[in-house]
């Protein structure tokens, strides 16, 4: 019971930073489908800017784990930029731009991977191997039964995403840039007539996600796999969009819906290790996130919280 | 005249977007170090569409054509499927899922069962279709009764037939040397492998009638037929067609099924021609690929078999671009990206040349 605690979470956090961004850029009135290869791309800045420093700090330093997960950020919104380069100056069709800078994302992470391995280390291989993250204990708390599990064997980063998206929620609900954010999802025209540019608050909606994104992938690069390959494209990227649709474009539905998908994964392996099934197994487990997306939505879809404007490209001019 | 000038118009935006690419292509293998025109001249190489200096036995550039060819017969049929999709408003990102559907049925159904060339080949192809047209509907039709958006359930069927299939292969199909499933008999092939003909061996893809043919028939879909028209007219715009009597979800549906049809067809080009077997865990990015293709090639039949023979020159030359130049074969998908690029842009592009133009033509009035 503990583990699938622990494993569901340390699956759901990261995902569930990925979905806010998803949220923030889609609630600006911009589709965003290219959290996948945002959220590749972040990992790669950050993985590499962590194989880079790694040499300055000890073995168990966690240190470059913190600028990994800066310079993720930093990437990830750079790459974003080029979504709003061709949603909101070129005027392309935001799903084709969203599907482009994915498979954007995962030729140039690998082309340069490869590269780089050769050029800065000499060696021939395409990945970026990184430490495996620390995990804390939080003393005292995490003996309560079951509910302790919460703050057992935790990754730091499940912290600072907690920390990160509470932000986040604050920022989107509470203050005036996140009520003019929402606006321009809803009704442009009336976020022009009250004297604020669209375009700078979808661009800013745009970075963020971008940001964020890139913060979940490295995430993932540190817990499921300590490496930086091609493997970190596996389709999460799309689970958080599928998670912010089921949760309605909102933030606290969508954290229940991150925490369905890592309990339903977490919960689906440790099945397979109770009953002692042969391994093939997994794979039939590993649908059951994607399974449970899917007829969730058949429920769920029919009450559409979409930002009415979502997908449009803003036209000043027009009625 | 005015003819010939709406054609060079509809492929200007195209062509720039290839020429821009292969510049930029080329300033990021000088700077890695090579001659760019030797790497670009060795993937002609390497599709046989210019000589290598050396063969082996019973090989030749026609060897090599031809394998091209059985490369790119499976993207043909998954650009199309793109098209049909996109033609009528729908973005089908799960061509992959579809192939991999409609190739695993196949290869379980007929691939295994030891019928004879006559029958197996036939019913391989209708097997296929019917597993990639299936897959389609449900998605089709999970987009009209429930409002769920076509990009996110076809992702996610991506991923669930990924897995089932792999569970399958791994614990009922599998060859336990190459750790892929067991190799289809060749009867069921729908290539001809190492046939011996005028002293070289070739590989002969049947699929590429097939192909031929499904290019001339979307056209005619689109061109022709009602269907077509009010496929087309759901894509403009899902009101208008509403209102002028269409009926817009069965028209999603339809063009969902064929759409899952001609994925199917890429599917079983691929995994019972192409090669012989399935990788377990592996989604193919033919899949994503197509969506590139069918874009560069405006989602026009005939223009997605140019761009099909483009694309696919990167990926067929790029093996033989790193033997023989010293690139890495990862730069053809960055330039496959950097074509993606610029050919999302295409609507703002065709925009300012229309502007341009307008004000040129405005311009010649006023000096008359």
């Amino acid at each position: 019971m503990d583990i699938i605690i622990i494993d569901g979470l340390s699956f759901a956090l990261p995902l569930f930073i990925m979905a806010i961004g998803g949220i923030y850029c889609e609630k600006s009135g911009v589709t965003m489908l290219a959290v996948e290869g945002l959220q590749g791309f972040g990992a790669f800045t950050g993985a590499l800017v962590a194989v880079l420093v790694s040499g300055f700090f000890g073995g168990n330093s966690p240190v470059p784990f913190y600028i990994a997960m800066l310079f993720a950020a930093v990437g990830g919104a750079l790459f974003a930029l080029l979504h709003a380069l061709l949603c909101l100056k070129f005027r392309a069709n935001q799903v084709i731009s969203g599907v482009v800078i994915n498979i954007m994302a995962m030729a140039l992470t690998a082309y340069l991977t490869k590269l780089l391995n050769r050029v800065l280390f000499g060696a021939t291989s395409d990945k970026f191997v990184l430490s495996v993250s620390s995990r804390i204990t939080v003393p005292g708390i995490s003996r309560i039964p079951v509910l302790g599990a919460v703050f057992t064997n935790l990754y730091p980063f499940e912290l600072i995403i907690v920390a990160v998206s509470l932000a986040a929620w604050f920022v989107m609900y509470k203050t005036r840039f996140g009520m003019h954010l929402r606006a321009c999802g809803d009704n442009p025209h009336a976020v022009d007539a009250a004297g604020r540019e669209v375009g700078r608050i979808r661009l800013a909606a745009i970075l963020l996600c971008g940001a964020l994104s890139g913060l979940g992938g490295i995430c993932f690069a540190y817990s499921i796999s300590a490496n930086f390959s091609a493997s970190i494209y596996v389709g999460y990227g799309y689970l958080a969009i599928a998670a912010l649709i089921f949760g309605n474009w909102r933030i606290l539905p969508t954290l229940g819906a991150c925490l369905l998908f890592g309990f339903a994964r977490s919960g689906g392996y440790r099945l397979v290790q109770v009953l002692q099934m042969p391994s093939a197994y997994q794979d039939l487990v590993m649908i059951l996130p994607y399974a449970l997306t899917l007829l969730l939505l058949v429920f769920f879809s029919g009450q559409n919280g979409a930002p009415r404007a979502l997908g449009e490209i803003y036209d000043k001019g027009a009625r | 005249m005015k003819k010939r000038r709406k054609f060079w118009n509809t492929v200007k935006i195209p062509l720039f977007a290839i020429l821009c690419s292969l510049v930029a292509g080329g300033v990021i293998i000088t700077a890695t170090g090579s001659n760019p025109f030797q790497a670009y001249y060795a993937l002609l190489q390497g599709s046989g569409l210019a000589p290598k200096a050396s063969y082996a036995n019973y090989k030749s550039m026609l060897t090599d054509f031809f394998s091209y060819v059985n490369y790119f017969t499976p993207m043909i049929f998954a650009a199309l499927a793109v098209a049909v999709a996109l033609r009528a408003g729908l973005f089908n990102i799960g061509v992959s899922g579809q192939m991999l559907a409609a190739g695993f049925t196949a290869t379980v159904l007929v691939g295994y069962s030891g019928l004879g060339a006559v029958l197996a080949k036939p019913l391989v192809l209708l097997i296929g279709m019917a597993a990639g047209g299936l897959t389609g509907a449900l998605i089709g039709f999970l987009k009209y009764r429930f409002n769920i958006n076509e990009v996110v359930s076809s992702i996610m069927l991506n991923y669930m037939i990924q897995y089932v299939v792999s569970f399958f292969i791994n614990s009922s199909y599998v060859d336990p040397v190459s750790r892929q499933s067991v190799e289809i008999s060749a009867a069921s092939r729908l290539t001809l492998m190492d046939t011996l003909v005028g002293g070289q061996k070739l590989d002969i893809p049947l699929g590429i009638l097939m192909a031929g043919l499904a290019v001339i028939l979307v056209w005619v879909l689109f061109e022709k037929t009602r269907l077509g028209y009010e496929l087309k007219a759901v894509g403009c715009s899902r009101s208008a067609a509403r209102y002028a009597g269409i009926q817009v979800g069965k028209c999603m549906v339809t063009s969902m099924t064929i759409s899952g049809v001609l994925a199917g067809l890429a599917g079983v080009t691929y995994y019972l021609g192409y090669v012989g077997s399935i990788q377990p865990k592996v989604l193919l990015s033919t899949g994503f690929d197509a969506i590139a293709v069918s874009l560069l090639g405006n989602n026009n039949p005939f223009g997605i078999i140019f761009s099909t023979m483009l694309i696919s020159l990167m990926g067929k030359g790029s093996t033989y671009m790193k033997s023989r130049a010293g690139v890495d074969s990862e730069i053809a998908s960055v330039i496959t990206g950097i074509i993606l690029l610029f050919s999302a842009c295409n609507v703002y592009l065709k925009h300012r040349l229309e502007k341009r133009e307008r004000e040129k033509a405005s311009g010649g009035k006023e000096e008359k």
